[in-house]
């Protein structure tokens, strides 16, 4: 691969930005002291596996679009993949698989449609877009201003920059190592934090209900609906939130705080999900299904050791 | 002290039940000797009133290791004293024009505005924890006659400096936010800048102490009214 340095000029331009379209690097980490909360994909290995398919770091600035409508003209020689939502993508027109990368050449129009299955996608170039990083990290964090262009999503006529890439093959991901998203997610959860200030008839009640994804479900949070569940205390002394958390405020409606979450806070919390399902219910939109299990910390790390091993030894074939 | 697991890969580590200034210290302490002692096993801590919230790398440590380096580090911190943190005085614009909960909070104290001023003005209070949102500073404990509930209603926007009671606590909002709190002022200072070296006037563990100023050196000092808070 040959990469020239990124000119403010090159790159790709948003025609239209379609519902929400954010910059994102892996997050923004070490700057919860003053506040400022991660960023970050909501779908990291989706994420991950665009940016391996185009040979770059995995952390490296892709777009995360959710539902879809992302418009893109390239004026680079380069490779782009997408991964994720089934998200239709279509390169000049022509309709073009996710999960592999493309190359596309000064003009193309790189189109996307609208989810089918799941909620985000991302869209990975080669080298990553140039994006000069803030507190550390170039993920967008609308709330809080930070990242991307202006801390804001993407608009039309932004212009993404990249490097050339001339040389380098396309890759595909092979099907079974796709994730499948689905109309439902069941999410193990490490019961924690306020987690006896539950009852045991409150803790069934939690884990054996379903719940709905309600319309108040973004990347700060998603807010649930279903049976109410009722902590024997109204509030607690504000304190640090972590990944995934599931607060209860006092209508007894759980919430799960996702990559925007606020850094503190006061609400009761019965655990946080584990990681890796978190991915999917972030990929749920509204009215889905939710369910809960509880697992054990040393359960979740041995998963997450697992499924670091298995996306280390998943094969990109060539195309 | 009592550790809980929080998630997959966070430990919180709880001080006591109820803050105090010695509370607070230990978490200062405990947030300084974990720093160092955790170095790259370490993502981020989160120090808040009574507590401290530890995000350790999982792919270098399990929760088993990171407990016992906790345990280790913080083995005499009940010997800890009340360090003085900096004072920093922020300049407050105290009005009805800038503060629209002052009167009402007057009324429902049965105090007078200048009174309420004074009663806020006239304390030293600590920095207790920053989140929420960037910049948002925690500041405790405003005196009890002055101490007031959060709206029932949340407004829409608060503007950016907009002073604020709720409860016991006080802060400046660092930008327009929706917002529960009693807006009682303004204050001229930018409480969060990312451009700029600090990003923020104060920290965790510093003094805070509000110096009432008029609606001429408000702007003079760069504040801008803004318009009717509604």
């Amino acid at each position: 691969m040959t990469a020239t340095n990124a000119s403010p000029l090159t790159g790709f331009k948003v025609m239209k930005p379609g519902i929400l379209a954010l910059i994102q690097d892996a997050g923004r980490f070490g700057c919860h002291g003053i506040g400022l909360t991660t960023g970050g994909p909501l779908d990291p290995l989706a994420f991950q596996w665009a940016n391996r398919l185009c040979g770059n770091d995995l952390a490296a600035t892709a777009i995360e679009i959710s539902i879809g409508g992302l418009v893109l003209e390239a004026s680079v020689n380069t490779r782009v993949a997408v991964t994720g939502a089934e998200m239709p993508l279509k390169i000049n027109g022509q309709e073009q698989p996710l999960w592999q990368s493309h190359e596309v050449k000064p003009g193309d129009i790189i189109e996307l449609g609208f989810v089918t299955k799941g909620v985000r996608a991302y869209l990975a170039v080669v080298g990553g877009f140039v994006i000069e990083p803030q507190f550390g990290s170039t993920a967008t964090v609308v709330r809080e201003g930070l990242g991307g262009f202006n801390g804001d999503r993407l608009q039309a006529n932004d212009m993404l920059p990249c490097v050339e890439a001339h040389e380098g093959d396309c890759l595909r991901l092979p099907e079974e190592f796709r994730p499948e998203y689905g109309s439902e997610a069941h999410c193990r959860v490490i019961p924690g934090y306020q987690q006896k200030a539950f009852s045991r008839f409150q803790q069934r009640m939690f884990f054996s209900s379903h719940y709905l994804v309600s319309d108040r479900c973004d990347r700060m949070g998603y807010r649930l609906e279903g049976p109410n569940i009722k902590p024997s205390i109204d509030g607690i002394l504000s304190e640090g939130i972590c990944l995934g958390a599931i607060q209860v405020p006092a209508d007894g409606q759980p919430i799960v705080l996702l990559n925007d979450r606020q850094t503190i806070g006061g609400y009761p919390k019965i655990g946080s999900v584990f990681s890796a399902d978190i991915a999917k219910l972030a990929q749920l939109p509204a009215g889905a299904l939710v369910s809960f299990e509880p697992i054990t910390i040393d359960c979740a790390h041995n998963e997450l050791c697992l499924l670091r091993s298995r996306f280390e030894r998943a094969e990109t074939a060539p195309c | 002290m009592e550790i809980h697991i929080a998630g997959e890969n966070a430990l919180i580590i709880y001080f006591g039940e109820q803050t105090s200034p010695e509370v607070s210290v230990q978490v200062q302490q405990a947030e300084v000797l974990l720093r160092q002692s955790l170095g790259d096993v370490l993502v981020d801590l989160v120090p808040s009133y009574a507590s401290l919230l530890v995000i350790f790398d999982v792919y270098r440590c399990d929760h088993l290791h990171v407990r016992q380096i906790i345990g280790s580090t913080l083995t005499d911190l009940s010997d800890a004293t009340a360090s003085e943190g900096r004072l920093v005085t922020l300049p407050v614009y105290y009005g009805s024009d800038a503060g629209p909960d002052l009167e009402s909070l007057a009324q429902r104290a049965g105090l007078t505005v200048a009174e309420v001023i004074d009663l806020h003005a006239g304390m030293e209070y600590r920095v207790y924890a920053i989140g929420f949102a960037p910049g948002f500073a925690y500041l405790g404990e405003v005196d009890e006659r002055i101490a007031a509930p959060r709206l029932s209603t949340p407004r829409q926007k608060v503007p950016r400096g907009a002073v604020a009671i709720a409860d016991r606590q006080t802060a400046v909002y660092p930008a327009e936010s929706p917002g529960g709190w009693n807006l009682i002022g303004l204050c001229p200072q930018r409480m969060f800048d990312p451009e700029a070296e600090p990003t923020m006037p104060v920290q965790v563990g510093d003094r805070v102490k509000f110096n009432p100023i008029d609606k001429s050196e408000f702007l003079v000092l760069g504040g801008e009214l803004p318009g009717e808070i509604v």
